[in-house]
Formats: structure tokens, C-alpha cells, sequence
């Protein structure tokens, strides 16, 4: 190896269940090579070491849910060269992004008795809507191989190789039998971006979109061959309603089936 | 030191957002807050309305270490509203599952994020210098947890496989056998693990717990049992409630959970060993004892030597399940909802997991209450450096700093998942 100074890499965390920044450590096999490459300048979650920034490249995790954090992700930008969002929290605003649905007052008057102390917005929502974000990185949760690959391009100076076809090109390419068709089972592959490489499918059920949706989903298409099939307005409103609920394209199909 | 504080803005090498603050005043102890600052995420609250069958799913995303806990303690509680029970086979795939997530979260815990405090290091990459080998076979061993959960799960974070009832797709053997193979090295160098957490110096210190856990009469806990607890607590699950309270401190944003009866408590590794050790398989009964570790123990320091324990007799257990597995008839028993109310406790590898539904009869979701065990350790973690910080006051700041981060992570918190709930205060949309 050169004598060149390795390239620092920092890892954040907004509003998640921290699964998408234990990809890193769940890269088992690649980790202690990896670091040969790379110094890991702020991981709280590995480590207690902290090197101030600039970093060379920024992984955020999870969605902007308070006051405190909309700014924070400011200093986070201004700290980073390039600053990749990971996870369906930081790219859609998450699960959490279910409240963007409803009046956050009546939330919080069916759950909690005192509200008081603590400190949220209303909305959820995804690292772009507040910086600028170089990359875009899907997944509930990421997929390890997809985050080696934009490690990897970003350190390299070239564009990551991220498909952005749907979940049906998975099943195609690994010869699963489709469940939409054959079995009429509920499956959002034809809308959902592939990266999981057609797992649900694989294991008997349908996919139930973690990747978000893919270039150009035809989500009114999906939703007809549903209703059709005899699926409740209210069912196609949940569909659409997990983990990239305010995703644009699933945030629009969910609400034109809202009554 | 005299006068000061003992400040981490931003403890490191735990799950989530969380602070420490002690306040010393003329050699005296003032003020302790293990400060959860991690913002919620209302879990409860948008899970009314949704059906039975996405439960499992969205309550996997309350933690990406241990989503498997939430999916089994959530099956079980809906199981339990349906009046249905997985026994056989399935019950075992899915004591198999959690065996998987033992292994990847205690190993996660043990080498990557407490024996570095132990051994002087900032973090395992660090350690990995001057002890590759272990690092090397430490990554191995998690790598094996997390395989399993990826055969039997899917995927190892938030796996796709659980249902209400069962699974979506069984194993085959052969998917099996390669696992079989890989847990007879697993079940050799966990005890080597054990070994070695066993050399580590540890602080003296002890203090008369509470511990709680499951009990069950022939296994070591995983799915079922009745809470039993050191100070002759012995319930069954949807007693809950009436045992155990939550209160809401200032400053986090979790609640902490007390015993109504006695107040603080202890959950996880520590507290399933002192309770279940006659349990254990002999092998991880005869390695706690070569590594120091009595059959009860009160210095929470020694939870790596349990946590390891622990990791070992997962090992043997998953080996065990493997080798006496049959092919159940079916992925999943038939469901038919009900309406009614459901209770669920299971041990995540940190400690008790509480669920409890209530569903319509279409099987939908009208209220869900979910009790994370980091909740219920934070009192007994503030109790604990109230007690630590005294006789270590000769301390510099930096070394009282550190010994102070050691204590939170003997507790492995798991900030994310206790701050799925809390109040609030609401800020109007500013943009």
C-alpha cells in the first residue's frame, strides 16, 4: 500500500433501530480488511475513538424526528465531503414516518398521559428533504454487498453499481416461481426496487417492499390487479404503509386509496 | 476528585443514543442520570389499526440487534390472544432462530463492545492488532450466529421468516447439516470464550440484586416460562402489569421500569444465569465454573463471563436442536383470529421482552403495550454507579470516566430499543 493517507470514514444516527450501521459490523468476513483501507474516524457504535472531521465520506442512519437533529444533520453536511444516506429511515423517513399520517395530537393523547420533557416534530422525515445527500442507499435493512459496493465506488471516485429495476428481475434471474401470478399473493416486487435479491419470494410470501419503490413504479397497476382480485381499499392503504410509507411514490398510491 | 462531574455527551459502543452525568460535591455523590436522549418512535401507536400478520414484521424495526426477540415475543403474544399454541418442530426452529441470536448479539457484545474497556483498547479494530487471532475467531463465531438467523430467519437484521403461527418456508436437512458442522467448532472456541472472559481483571465490586427472568422446567428460557425473580418473585406472564410498574424521569426518554414490591430489578444474562444455572448443559456449567463464575454471582462486571456462558450453551443447544430435528408437517399452524387480549415474554439476549395485545376479531391491532429490557435495567445501571463512583473518587477524570462507561456496558444497553415510547413535547412542523 502507498504512503497515502487512507481516507476517513465517519458513520451518524437520527431516528432508527441502528440495524442498518450493524450491516458494518455484520461484514464479518470483510471487516479487518476493510480497516486496512479505511480509517473508521466516528462509529460511537464500534468505537470510543473520535477524529475530528472533515471526513471523506459521511453514512448516515436513520430519519430527522426532532428539533435537535434538524440541525444537527447541518454539521453533519458541512463535516462531510460526500454524505451517503442509509437505510429506508434516512432515505423515506422510516416506519416512524407512519405519523406523518395522522394528527400527532391524537397520537400522543392515545399513548402517553403527561406529555411534557420530551421533544418531536410531527413529520418524519429522510436526510434529502434536509441537505443535500450525494447518495441515496435503500433497504429495511441495507444489504451488506450493496454497502461495500458504495464504500467502495465513493472512495474510488466512481458512481456505485446499484440497480434500480424492481424485485421481479431478482425472482426472474433466480428462477423463483411468481406468487403474484401463480398464487395471487400479495407482492409489491413489481413496484419495490430489487436488492434483497427477491428474498420474500424465495421463502414463500410476498415482498413487502423494504427496498422502496423502484425508477418509475406502477403502483396504479399493482393496485388494480388488487382490487380486482377482491383486496379492501383499506388493505391497499396498508400495503403501501410500512417502512418506505412516505416514500414518494408509495406515499401518493397509499393516499388516492384513502377514504 | 472533590468536586466535579463525570460527563459522556455520547456513550460509545452501546446500541443508541445515550448520556451519562454524575455530579460529585465535597466527595459525595450527588446526582446520577444514565440519560437517554434517543428520539421516539411510537411504536404503539401505529401499530393499532394494523392486521395480526404485519406484526412480526414492524416490530423487528424496533431493534436491528435483536429483532428476532421482538418477532417471537410478539408471535407469542398473538398466539396466546387466538388461543393457539406452536409445539413440536416449530417450537424448536424457533428456540434454534433465537439460539442464532444469542450468539451474533452476545458476541457482539463480549469482543467488539466490552472486552475492549477490559483490555485498554478504544475498540475491537484496535484489539484486532495485538489479538488478531481472537478478533479473527470472534468474527467467526458471530458470523455463525448470524448464519443461522439468516437460514432460519432470512436474513440476519429484521428477518423476513417469522409469522404468526410459525414460518413462511421450513429448512431442509441439508441446509441444516451445514450448520451442524460449523456449531461443533462453535461449541470449542465458546469455550475458550468463556476461558477467557474468566482472565479478565474485574472491579471489585457486588450488591444485592434483584434479579428477574424466565423460568421453565425443563430448559434453559428462551420462549416460555413463568417470571420468577432472586427475591421469591414467581408469576405467569399476563401477571405482568400487576407486578411491574414504569415511571417517567426527566431526563430520558425511556421509562424505567420498577418491582412495585421492591423496586429496582436486573434483566438479561446475569440474571437468567443466577436464576437457571441448574439448566445450563453440564459442559457450560463446568466452564463458568474453570472461569470463576459461581453458580450465583452479584458483580455485574462478570456479565461478560455469563454473557459467554450463555454463548456457549447456545452453541450446544442449536447443535442439539439440529441433530433431533424432524421435519414438522407444516411451515405454520392454521390461525384464526379472534378477538380477545395476548401476552408474550421472551428472553432477548439483553433480557425480558414483554408484549401484550389487544386485537379485534379480524385480528387487527386496538392497543399494544411493549416493555424493552433496557427499560428495565436503567434504574438498577443509575443504582449501580451511585454505588461504583464512591470509593473510586481518587480516580482521574479520564479513568473515572471510563470505568463509569464500563459499568453502563455490562448492562449491554440497548438505548434504540427502549426509547420506542415515551412523551412528548410537540413542536410545530417548522418547515
Amino acid at each position: 500500500m502507498s504512503m497515502k493517507k487512507k481516507p476517513k470514514l465517519a458513520v451518524w444516527k437520527f431516528s432508527s433501530c441502528d440495524g442498518c450501521q450493524l450491516s458494518l459490523l455484520d461484514c464479518e468476513d470483510e471487516l479487518l480488511a476493510v480497516v486496512n483501507y479505511i480509517d473508521i474516524a466516528n462509529f460511537p457504535e464500534a468505537s470510543r475513538a473520535f477524529v475530528k472531521g472533515p471526513y471523506d465520506l459521511s453514512l448516515v442512519e436513520g430519519s430527522i424526528t426532532t428539533p435537535h437533529d434538524a440541525e444537527r444533520i447541518h454539521q453533519v453536511r458541512r463535516s462531510s465531503k460526500v454524505l451517503v444516506s442509509i437505510g429506508a429511515c434516512a432515505t423515506a423517513g422510516g416506519i416512524q414516518a407512519l405519523r406523518n399520517y395522522k394528527n400527532i395530537k391524537d397520537f400522543i393523547s392515545i399513548v402517553y398521559a403527561n406529555p411534557q420533557y420530551i421533544e418531536t416534530l410531527n413529520k418524519s422525515t429522510p436526510i434529502a428533504d434536509h441537505v443535500f445527500v450525494d447518495f441515496e442507499l435503500r433497504g429495511c435493512p441495507i444489504s451488506k454487498q450493496q454497502l461495500l459496493e458504495v464504500v467502495n465506488a465513493f472512495l474510488n471516485g466512481r458512481k456505485p453499481n446499484i440497480p434500480s429495476y424492481s424485485v421481479c428481475v431478482e425472482c426472474k434471474k433466480r428462477g423463483t416461481v411468481c406468487g403474484l401470478v401463480a398464487h395471487g399473493s400479495y407482492c409489491m416486487g413489481p413496484v419495490t426496487q430489487a436488492g434483497c435479491n427477491a428474498l420474500c419470494p424465495s421463502y414463500h410470501r410476498g415482498c413487502f417492499g423494504c427496498f422502496g419503490p423502484k425508477e418509475t413504479p406502477n403502483t396504479a397497476s399493482l393496485s388494480a390487479l388488487w382490487a380486482n382480485a377482491g383486496v379492501p381499499k383499506e388493505d391497499l392503504v396498508r400495503l403501501y404503509r410500512n417502512f418506505n410509507a412516505y416514500a414518494d411514490a408509495f406515499r401518493k398510491e397509499s393516499e388516492s386509496h384513502e377514504t | 476528585m472533590k468536586t466535579g462531574t463525570v460527563k459522556v455527551d455520547y456513550l460509545a459502543r452501546v446500541e443508541g443514543e445515550g448520556a451519562l452525568l454524575v455530579k460529585i460535591r465535597n466527595k459525595t455523590v450527588t446526582d446520577v442520570k444514565f440519560r437517554i436522549f434517543e428520539p421516539p418512535r411510537f411504536f404503539e401507536a401505529f401499530l393499532r389499526g394494523r392486521s395480526y400478520t404485519e406484526v412480526p414484521d414492524i416490530v423487528a424495526r424496533i431493534c436491528g440487534i435483536c429483532p428476532v426477540a421482538y418477532q417471537m415475543s410478539s408471535a407469542h403474544a398473538i398466539e396466546n390472544a387466538f388461543g393457539v399454541k406452536v409445539a413440536g418442530p416449530l417450537r424448536d426452529l424457533r428456540r434454534l432462530l433465537y439460539c442464532g441470536e444469542w450468539i451474533e448479539s452476545h458476541v457482539l457484545h463480549v469482543f467488539m463492545l466490552h472486552a475492549p474497556d477490559f483490555m485498554g483498547y478504544e475498540d475491537a479494530i484496535q484489539m484486532a492488532k495485538d489479538h488478531g487471532d481472537l478478533v479473527k475467531k470472534a468474527l467467526d463465531l458471530k458470523k455463525l450466529g448470524n448464519d443461522i438467523v439468516n437460514l432460519i430467519g432470512g436474513r440476519e437484521i429484521h428477518p423476513i421468516n417469522v409469522r404468526v403461527g410459525g414460518f413462511y418456508r421450513l429448512p431442509t436437512k441439508q441446509e441444516l447439516a451445514k450448520l451442524a458442522e460449523r456449531l461443533k467448532w462453535g461449541v470449542e472456541f465458546a469455550i475458550k470464550m468463556v476461558k477467557f472472559t474468566g482472565t479478565l481483571p474485574f472491579p471489585d465490586f457486588e450488591r444485592d440484586y434483584e434479579y428477574v427472568a424466565l423460568r421453565h422446567e425443563q430448559e434453559y428460557p428462551f420462549n416460555e416460562g413463568r417470571l420468577v425473580s432472586s427475591k421469591g418473585l414467581n408469576i405467569d406472564i399476563p401477571e405482568y402489569e400487576a407486578h411491574f410498574a414504569e415511571e417517567h424521569v426527566e431526563h430520558s426518554n425511556a421509562l424505567q421500569s420498577i418491582c412495585k414490591d421492591t423496586g429496582a430489578y436486573f434483566v438479561g444474562p446475569m440474571a437468567r444465569y443466577n436464576l437457571n444455572f441448574d439448566k445450563l448443559t453440564r459442559t457450560a456449567q463446568e466452564s463458568a465454573k474453570s472461569a470463576g463464575l459461581g453458580k450465583t454471582c452479584t458483580n455485574p462486571f462478570k456479565s461478560i463471563i455469563a454473557r459467554s456462558v450463555e454463548t456457549l450453551y447456545a452453541c450446544e443447544e442449536a447443535l442439539r436442536i439440529i441433530e433431533q430435528y424432524q421435519d414438522p408437517e407444516s411451515p405454520a399452524v392454521g390461525i384464526t383470529p379472534r378477538a380477545g387480549t395476548g401476552f408474550g415474554c421472551t428472553e432477548a439476549p439483553r433480557g425480558i421482552l414483554y408484549h401484550h395485545y389487544r386485537v379485534d376479531d379480524k385480528g387487527r391491532i386496538l392497543e399494544a403495550r411493549i416493555v424493552p429490557p433496557t427499560s428495565q435495567n436503567q434504574k438498577t445501571i443509575e443504582q449501580d454507579l451511585r454505588q461504583f463512583v464512591p470509593p473510586r473518587l481518587k480516580l482521574n477524570q479520564e479513568q473515572l470516566t471510563l470505568q463509569c462507561e464500563q459499568a453502563i456496558r455490562n448492562y449491554d444497553p440497548c438505548i434504540s430499543c427502549a426509547t420506542h415510547f415515551l412523551k412528548l413535547e410537540i413542536h410545530e412542523d417548522e418547515r
